[in-house]
C-alpha cells in the first residue's frame, strides 16, 4: 500500500489493492514455510536405516526402536545414562543426559530426539516414551506386529 | 438404564437437528414459510436434548457404570470423584459428545435471545448451525457411541491416564471445546449472511459476543494446557510445538484476526468479504484441529484412539463443512458489496495489516503441522519443531506486534503518522533500550532480544490510548482492548525472559548435599515414600534459599507410581517468587557404587516465567470486560427500544381513550 494510493482509489480498486497485498503476503508466507521446513524438519530413522546411511553429524534426527535388554547402565555423574536402541535388525548406542520419562524401561519402546555424534553414538536431547496404555509412539507401528504388541505387553 | 435414556435423547436430538435444517432451510422459500415458527424452538429442544444426554453420559461415569464400555475402558472405580466426573470428556466418544452438546446448547441460546436480526438470516444461520451438528452426531451415533454397553461386565475399569488426573486438565478440554464451538456460531452467522446476502453492521454486531466468547475460552484453555504441560510435563517447558498445542492455536489465531475485523465491520463497515472468509477460516481450524487431536492421526497423550474408520469420518465431515463454506463464499462472495473505504494509514489500515499478519502466521503453523502428515503419506517420517516455527513465527509476528503498538493510536477513516509522531517516542525508546541492554549482557538469542525490546516499547504503547480520556467514562471495550495488548506485551516480556535468562542444572546428589542453581541454593534434605488415593510416590524433600540471606523454604517434588493403570509421573515441585520461578523434578535413585545413594535432580530458576500466563489471563481479562461492555450496551438498547415501544402503545391508548370518552 503506497501513498500514491491513499485516497485516489475507487471503490473497486481498493478492495482489488487489499486483496492483492494479503494474497503476496500469504503466498510468500507459504513460500517460506516451504523452504524453510526442507531445512529444519528433522527426519526419523529407525536402527537399521541409521546405520546403512547415517545422517551428517549434528543435523537433528529422531531415532525409535526398543531398548536392547541388558544394554541400559548409568555413568559416573548419576545423570547420564548410556543404553542401545535395536529394531531386530542392527543397534545403535544412544547416551541421554537427563531424567528418564515414566515408562523408560529395558525392552520398551522408545524415541529419542537428538543428532549423530561423530563416534557413531546417538547423542539425544529427548527420550519420549509410551504415554499410557492406549498410546506407542507412531513410529513404531512401522516395526512388526510382534514386535509392537511385545513393546505393549512388556510395558503395560 | 441411564445410558439408555443417554443414547434415545442422543437419537432425538440428532432427529430434530434434522428437522431444524430441513426447517430452517424450507421457511427460506416462499412455499415453505409457515415452517419458519418452529425452528426457534426446535433448536432450543435440540439443545436441551443433548444436554441430558451429556448429563447421562457424566451421570454412567460419576457412578462406575461398568456395564458401560466407555466406563470401563477409561474409568475405575478407586478413583476420585472429580476425576471421575473429569474422565467423561477424557476419552474419544466423551468428549465428541461433549462438543455436540456445547454445539447444541449455544444454537438454542441463539434461538432463544437473537432478536437483532432479520428472521430470514436468523433462520439460515440456525439451518447452517443444524448442517455441521447434524454431521456430529451422526459421527457419535454411527461410529463413535457413548453409550455401548459391554459383556460380560468387567469387574473393574482401565482407569484413566494418570498424567490427566490433574485439576487444572480437568477442565482444559471444556474449555477449548467452549472455544471452538463458540466459533461453529460465528460460522453460521457467517453462512447465515451469505445465503441471506446481508453483510453488513447489523452482522456483524450479533456475530461479536460469540466471536469474543469464544476468544475467551480459546485464551483461557490455551494458556492452562500450556501452565499444564509446564509443570506436568517436568520438561520445564512451556510450548512444544506440539500438533496438539497448534491445533489450539490456530483456531485462536484465526479469531483474533475474525475479531478484530468484525469490529471494524460493526463500527466502520467496512471489510465485509474479509469478515464472513475469517468466520469460515476460524471454524475449519476448529475442525481440522478436532480432527488432528482426535483423530489418531498424531500420537500423543490426546489421540485417543487409533481407528482410522474415525479419522476418515472426520476428515469426511471436515471436507463437506469446509468444502461446502467455501463454495458458498466463492459463489456469493462477488455479490457483497463493498464497504467503506479507508486510506492506508488509518485504524482500519492497521487492523487489516494484523489481520493479513495473523493469517500468514496461522498459515505457518498449519503448514508445519500438515506436513509431517503429508510428507508421511509420501514415505517420509518427519517432524517439525521449534527450529521452523519460531523464527518463521517471529518474521510475521514482530512487524504484528509493532503495528501493535501504533495502531490503537490512529484515527477511524485516514490519518497520519505526523500527528502520533510525539507520543510514540517513549516507546521508540524504551525498544531501543532493550535491545542495548541485551546485546550490553551478551549471549542472548536474537528472538528474545527482539521479543524483550518489544514487550517493553509495547507495554508502555498499549496504555496510551488511556492518555487524555476520563478514566471514569472510559468505555469498557476501550479498557478491555487496553488490557488484552498490555497482556501481550507481559506475556512477551515472561516468554523472553525465560528464553534468555533461565538456569538449568542436573545432578545427582547424595541426601544432605547441597548444589547451586542460579541464585538458589538447594539442600536434597530427606527421600520418602507416599501414599495417594490411587498412587504411591517417592517425595525429595528440598530446602531451598535464594541468594545467602534468603529465608529457608522446603519444597517436595514427587515421583508417582500409580497402580491404574500401571504408570510413572514426576510431580514438579514449583517455588514462586515475583521474580521467577525456582523448578524442581525428582527423577530416578542413580546406582552409586560407592557407598551412599544418589538421587537424580533436575532445577531450573525461570527468571519472570509466571508472566506468561499472567499476560494469556490478562489478555482473557480484556476479553471478557469487552464482552460485558458489549452486551451490557445491548442491553441497554434492547430496553431502551422496548421502553420507546410501550411508550408509543400507551400514548395510542391515551389517545384513543380519549377519543372515544368525547360524546
Amino acid at each position: 500500500m503506497n501513498q500514491a494510493v491513499k485516497g485516489t482509489i475507487k471503490a473497486k480498486h481498493q478492495r482489488l489493492v487489499l486483496l492483492v497485498v494479503a494474497l503476496v503476503v500469504l503466498i510468500g508466507a507459504a513460500l517460506l514455510a516451504a523452504w524453510a521446513l526442507r531445512n529444519q524438519a528433522s527426519y526419523f530413522y529407525v536402527p537399521a536405516e541409521i546405520v546403512a546411511k547415517p545422517p551428517e553429524p549434528g543435523r537433528g534426527v529422531r531415532l525409535g526402536g526398543m531398548v536392547a535388554k541388558g544394554s541400559l547402565r548409568t555413568e559416573a555423574d548419576g545423570v547420564t545414562i548410556a543404553f542401545a536402541v535395536e529394531d531386530g535388525k542392527a543397534s545403535v548406542p544412544v547416551r541421554f543426559r537427563g531424567i528418564v520419562p515414566s515408562l523408560f524401561v529395558e525392552g520398551s519402546g522408545v524415541v529419542a530426539e537428538g543428532h549423530m555424534g561423530a563416534d557413531g553414538t546417538f547423542v539425544a536431547d529427548n527420550l519420549l516414551a509410551k504415554h499410557d496404555e492406549n498410546y506407542v509412539p507412531r513410529e513404531m507401528k512401522d516395526m512388526s506386529r510382534e514386535q509392537a504388541e511385545q513393546v505393549m505387553r512388556e510395558t503395560k | 438404564m441411564i445410558a439408555e435414556l443417554g443414547l434415545a435423547a442422543l437419537w432425538l436430538a440428532a432427529a430434530l437437528a434434522g428437522l431444524q435444517l430441513v426447517a430452517g432451510a424450507l421457511a427460506l422459500t416462499p412455499r415453505g414459510a409457515t415452517l419458519a415458527g418452529i425452528v426457534r424452538p426446535v433448536a432450543a429442544v435440540q439443545g436441551a436434548l443433548a444436554l441430558i444426554a451429556f448429563a447421562c453420559l457424566v451421570a454412567v461415569f460419576a457412578t462406575t457404570d461398568l456395564s458401560v464400555k466407555l466406563v470401563a475402558m477409561n474409568s475405575h472405580s478407586l478413583k476420585p470423584l472429580i476425576f471421575k466426573i473429569a474422565g467423561t470428556w477424557g476419552n474419544h466418544e466423551g468428549s465428541m459428545l461433549l462438543w455436540v452438546t456445547v454445539m447444541g446448547v449455544a444454537g438454542g441460546f441463539v434461538a432463544l435471545i437473537e432478536k437483532r436480526l432479520p428472521e430470514p438470516m436468523l433462520l439460515a444461520t440456525l439451518a447452517g448451525q443444524a448442517f455441521v451438528s447434524l454431521g456430529f452426531y451422526a459421527f457419535l451415533l454411527i461410529a463413535s457411541n457413548p453409550f455401548e454397553r459391554l459383556f460380560p461386565v468387567p469387574e473393574e475399569g482401565n482407569g484413566l491416564n494418570p498424567l490427566l488426573q490433574d485439576l487444572g486438565l480437568a477442565f482444559h478440554p471444556p474449555t477449548l471445546y467452549l472455544g471452538y464451538v463458540g466459533l461453529s456460531v460465528a460460522f453460521s452467522f457467517a453462512i447465515g449472511a451469505l445465503v441471506t446476502r446481508q453483510v453488513g453492521p447489523a452482522f456483524a454486531r450479533a456475530m461479536r459476543p460469540w466471536v469474543l466468547g469464544a476468544w475467551i475460552f480459546l485464551t483461557v484453555g490455551i494458556t492452562a494446557g500450556s501452565y499444564w504441560a509446564y509443570y506436568e510435563l517436568g520438561w520445564g517447558g512451556w510450548w512444544f510445538w506440539d500438533p496438539v498445542e497448534n491445533a489450539s492455536l490456530m483456531p485462536w489465531l484465526a479469531a483474533t484476526a475474525l475479531l478484530h475485523s468484525v469490529s471494524v465491520l460493526a463500527a466502520r463497515d467496512a471489510l465485509r468479504a474479509w469478515t464472513v472468509m475469517l468466520g469460515v477460516v476460524a471454524f475449519s481450524m476448529s475442525m481440522i484441529g478436532t480432527f488432528l487431536v482426535r483423530s489418531g492421526i498424531l500420537t500423543s497423550v490426546h489421540a485417543f484412539a487409533v481407528d482410522p474408520e474415525r479419522g476418515s469420518f472426520i476428515l469426511a465431515l471436515l471436507a463437506i463443512n469446509i468444502g461446502g463454506a467455501l463454495t458458498l463464499f466463492a459463489l456469493r462472495a462477488g455479490t457483497v458489496t463493498e464497504g467503506e473505504r479507508f486510506a492506508p494509514v488509518s485504524r482500519e489500515g492497521a487492523l487489516v495489516f494484523n489481520n493479513v499478519m495473523l493469517s500468514a502466521i496461522l498459515g505457518i503453523v498449519l503448514f508445519g503441522t500438515l506436513y509431517p502428515l503429508v510428507a508421511e503419506a509420501m514415505g517420509a517420517k518427519v517432524s517439525v519443531g521449534p527450529p521452523y516455527f519460531n523464527p518463521m513465527g517471529a518474521l510475521f509476528a514482530v512487524p504484528m506486534l509493532v503495528v501493535l503498538a501504533v495502531g490503537p493510536m490512529l484515527r477511524w477513516r485516514r490519518d497520519s503518522f505526523g500527528r502520533i509522531g510525539k507520543t510514540l517516542v517513549i516507546p521508540a525508546m524504551l525498544v531501543a533500550a532493550g535491545m542495548i541492554a541485551m546485546v550490553a549482557i551478551g549471549g542472548v538469542g536474537v528472538l528474545p532480544t527482539l521479543g524483550f525490546a518489544l514487550a517493553l516499547g509495547l507495554g508502555w504503547a498499549s496504555v496510551l490510548p488511556l492518555k487524555d480520556r476520563n478514566l471514569r467514562r472510559t468505555p469498557l471495550p476501550i479498557w478491555g482492548m487496553v488490557i488484552a495488548h498490555f497482556g501481550i506485551a507481559v506475556s512477551l516480556f515472561g516468554m523472553s525472559c525465560e528464553s534468555a535468562f533461565s538456569v538449568e542444572k542436573l545432578v545427582a546428589v547424595k541426601l544432605g548435599e547441597v548444589t547451586a542453581v542460579g541464585p538458589w541454593q538447594v539442600k536434597l534434605d530427606a527421600v520418602e515414600p507416599m501414599a495417594g488415593p490411587n498412587w504411591t510416590a517417592l517425595e525429595a524433600r528440598l530446602l531451598v534459599r535464594y541468594g545467602d540471606h534468603g529465608k529457608v523454604v522446603q519444597i517436595d517434588p514427587q515421583s508417582r507410581s500409580f497402580w491404574a493403570p500401571p504408570q510413572q509421573t514426576s510431580e514438579s515441585a514449583l517455588l514462586t517468587r515475583w521474580n521467577g520461578q525456582l523448578y524442581a523434578v525428582l527423577g530416578g535413585e542413580a546406582d552409586a557404587k560407592n557407598g551412599a545413594s544418589r538421587w537424580q535432580l533436575r532445577l531450573w530458576w525461570k527468571p519472570f516465567v509466571t508472566l506468561i500466563w499472567l499476560g494469556g489471563l490478562l489478555i482473557a481479562l480484556g476479553g471478557v470486560l469487552a464482552l460485558v461492555g458489549r452486551v451490557a450496551s445491548d442491553l441497554r438498547r434492547i430496553f431502551a427500544r422496548d421502553k420507546i415501544a410501550y411508550r408509543r402503545v400507551r400514548m395510542a391508548q391515551l389517545d384513543s381513550g380519549q377519543e372515544g370518552e368525547r360524546p
